[in-house]
């Protein structure tokens, strides 16, 4: 694109897409803002107009609005020290040289390919259900009480099952990384007199540090917004130990018919996923300059 | 200390053997060039004596005790890889000092080493710059660096030239040659360059297809080669080879001339071989006549740079006949 013929060209030939995926994302946002602005609720279909900054002190007025906030950050930060942690290991096994390693590869990533809600009723129904749960099964071959999950640990069972849906992804990435580290340099560092934790420390980690970064950012993106794990569970329940701000949004704006408070409840979720990523970046984007 | 020496180490990848059998005394303080062609089994050999590969069965000596089975951090060997290696997340200053720290040397001694590894290597000016800040030329000395500060019994290298351009590589042929006049510690190089192995060695190995081929000093493989391959991969240009009747009247299945033992003549001879120069490299000091000679085929002639033989001239060439090299069927020198 040198000179100024093929530049205005390009601008041309780019301006439809552009023009569409800013229909896309405007259209939507200005009308949530809108909403959230006005007395719209489907219970008394009578109250309309301007509602100024009701909606919005409704929303983040109510105390269940803190406690979704922290239950927000608590699940992030739960599956992401679930799968960093749990995928750095998975993936220092994967890249042993094993018996049938392009198999084991496929079984690790399958639990990705499992849609949310499946994934959710497998875990409710087939592993954390009291009665009749591999769980339940499990504590009593011990002889102990079954633990009732979602009841007792509604947002911990939560995390494990998000965890385990988001923990191949990890392991991917972070196999990926491991496996572009130059064998030269595991040999240069075993010749050095550093031994398997040395090693691990000192080249493979600082190795790792970029996709471990990569992975936190894209994990967050999408662990934000988690709902159906949520839905098809605890349903945001007991009270809402286990509802986070997505849920909390669907809860007002559809359960309770308030689109007016829910869309607010949609743009505050916005501005704290913004927040979210500017620490973030803060923290450990600096990883990613090459 | 720094001797090694190896017996009947063998080694094989499944099926595949690499090294059928092989053994060597390297003496303390040498610098032994292992050279042969690609694939011959001789960065293998390296890698067996530093220890990061297994040998198959034989056994390997450092300093007269058994390192066979010992992990390569227990044999005292410090190796230079070809790709250098180094840990592009450290500073040079912790690339270097990183196996003593690994050795848990406290940390005026590390300083101390690491200033002495510098200022040997010209690199004190580079010490708080990450490795992709630095030069072909410098990455190597700061792989070089990493190995001295252990205080090694030995040193391998493994290609460690490979990466750099042909100036840069003669700087460092003289660099490692004049540390290696320092340390007097025992040296491993590997190279596939046999000019390399011919201006850095104290004693050549040279390795074909996983055997020794022949193990001495370079002029003794220059001058009496124990075989056609010796013959034909030391020296170069290479050695012009006869084979059939020519050869017969010296007794021998195959003869080898070299290059530079012919003398040239315009004019025929007895004993001499006619031919056609084709391509003239000059060279400026030298230049290469290659001689399409009657019924023996194309040969290399090195003569004084101020010949002025061009394409197609007539030329009658005459080996020094003290400088022919005898070869039976076999291939051994006779």
């Amino acid at each position: 694109m040198a000179t100024a013929q093929t530049r205005t060209l390009s601008r041309i030939m780019m301006a439809p897409a552009v023009i569409v995926l800013l229909i896309w994302m405007i259209v939507p946002l200005v009308m949530t803002l809108w909403f959230s602005f006005q007395n719209y609720s489907l219970i008394n279909p009578m109250m309309t107009g301007f509602a100024g900054w009701a909606n919005y002190v409704y929303v983040i007025g109510d105390p269940s609005f803190i406690q979704s906030l922290v239950n927000t950050l608590i699940l992030v930060g739960g599956v992401l020290l679930i799968t960093i942690i749990g995928g750095t290991m998975l993936a220092l096994l994967l890249d042993q040289p094993i018996w049938g390693q392009g198999v084991l590869r496929i079984i690790v990533i399958s639990p990705f390919f499992v849609m949310p809600p499946v994934a959710a009723l497998i875990w409710k129904n087939g592993f954390m259900h009291p009665g009749y749960g591999m769980l339940a099964h499990l504590w009593e071959f011990f002889g102990l009480q079954p633990i009732d999950w979602f009841n007792q640990y509604p947002l911990f069972s939560v995390i494990v099952i998000v965890a385990w849906q988001w923990l191949p992804f990890a392991t991917l990435i972070l196999l990926t990384a491991l496996q572009s580290l130059s064998e030269e340099q595991r040999e240069a560092a075993e010749m050095d007199g550093a031994n398997a934790i040395n090693r691990f420390y000192y080249i493979i980690m600082p190795h790792m540090a970029r996709a471990i970064t990569i992975v936190i950012l894209i994990q967050t993106i999408f662990l934000l917004g988690i709902f159906a794990e949520i839905r098809v569970t605890t349903g945001g329940g007991p009270g809402y130990a286990s509802t986070n701000i997505a849920f909390l949004v669907f809860r007002t704006g559809i359960l309770s018919n308030d689109i007016g408070a829910g869309s607010a409840g949609g743009v505050v979720a916005v501005v704290i996923a913004n927040i979210v990523a500017i620490f973030l970046m803060r923290a450990v984007g600096k990883n990613l300059d090459a | 200390m720094g001797s090694i020496s190896l017996s009947h180490v063998k080694k094989s990848f499944g099926e595949v053997q690499i090294i059928p059998d092989i053994s060597l005394d390297i003496k303390e303080g040498e610098f032994v060039v292992f050279v042969g062609p690609s694939g011959c089994g001789k960065s293998t050999l390296l890698r067996l004596i530093a220890g990061l590969e297994d040998t198959t069965s034989g056994t390997i000596l450092l300093d007269g005790v058994d390192m066979t089975k010992a992990p390569p951090a227990r044999r005292g060997l410090a190796m230079v890889f070809q790709s250098y290696a180094l840990y592009p997340h450290m500073t040079v200053r912790d690339n270097i000092a990183f196996p003593l720290k690994m050795a848990k040397a406290p940390k005026e001694v590390i300083d101390q080493k690491v200033e002495y590894a510098a200022r040997t290597l010209n690199l004190s000016s580079y010490l708080d710059r990450r490795p992709r800040a630095l030069s072909g030329g410098q990455r190597q000395r700061v792989a070089i660096g990493r190995a001295i500060v252990r205080e090694p019994k030995a040193f391998l290298f493994d290609e460690p030239l490979s990466n750099l351009d042909a100036a840069l590589r003669v700087n460092m042929r003289l660099e490692i040659t004049e540390l290696h006049q320092q340390l007097k510690t025992t040296m491993i190089y590997v190279t596939h360059d046999q000019v390399e192995a011919m201006t850095m060695a104290d004693r050549i190995v040279v390795l074909n297809a996983g055997r020794v081929e022949q193990f001495g000093s370079p002029l003794d493989l220059y001058k009496k080669p124990a075989n056609r391959f010796v013959a034909g991969f030391i020296g170069s240009p290479r050695m012009n080879f006869v084979d059939g009747p020519e050869a017969a009247r010296y007794n021998a299945s195959s003869i080898g001339v070299r290059p530079e033992h012919f003398t040239l003549a315009t004019s025929p001879a007895a004993g001499t071989w006619k031919g056609k120069v084709g391509v003239a490299e000059q060279l400026g000091s030298d230049t290469f006549l290659h001689v399409h000679v009657d019924g023996l085929g194309l040969m290399t002639i090195r003569t004084d740079g101020d010949q002025t033989f061009s394409h197609g001239d007539d030329v009658y060439l005459t080996p020094d006949p003290a400088r022919i090299y005898r070869f039976d069927a076999a291939g051994l020198a006779l």
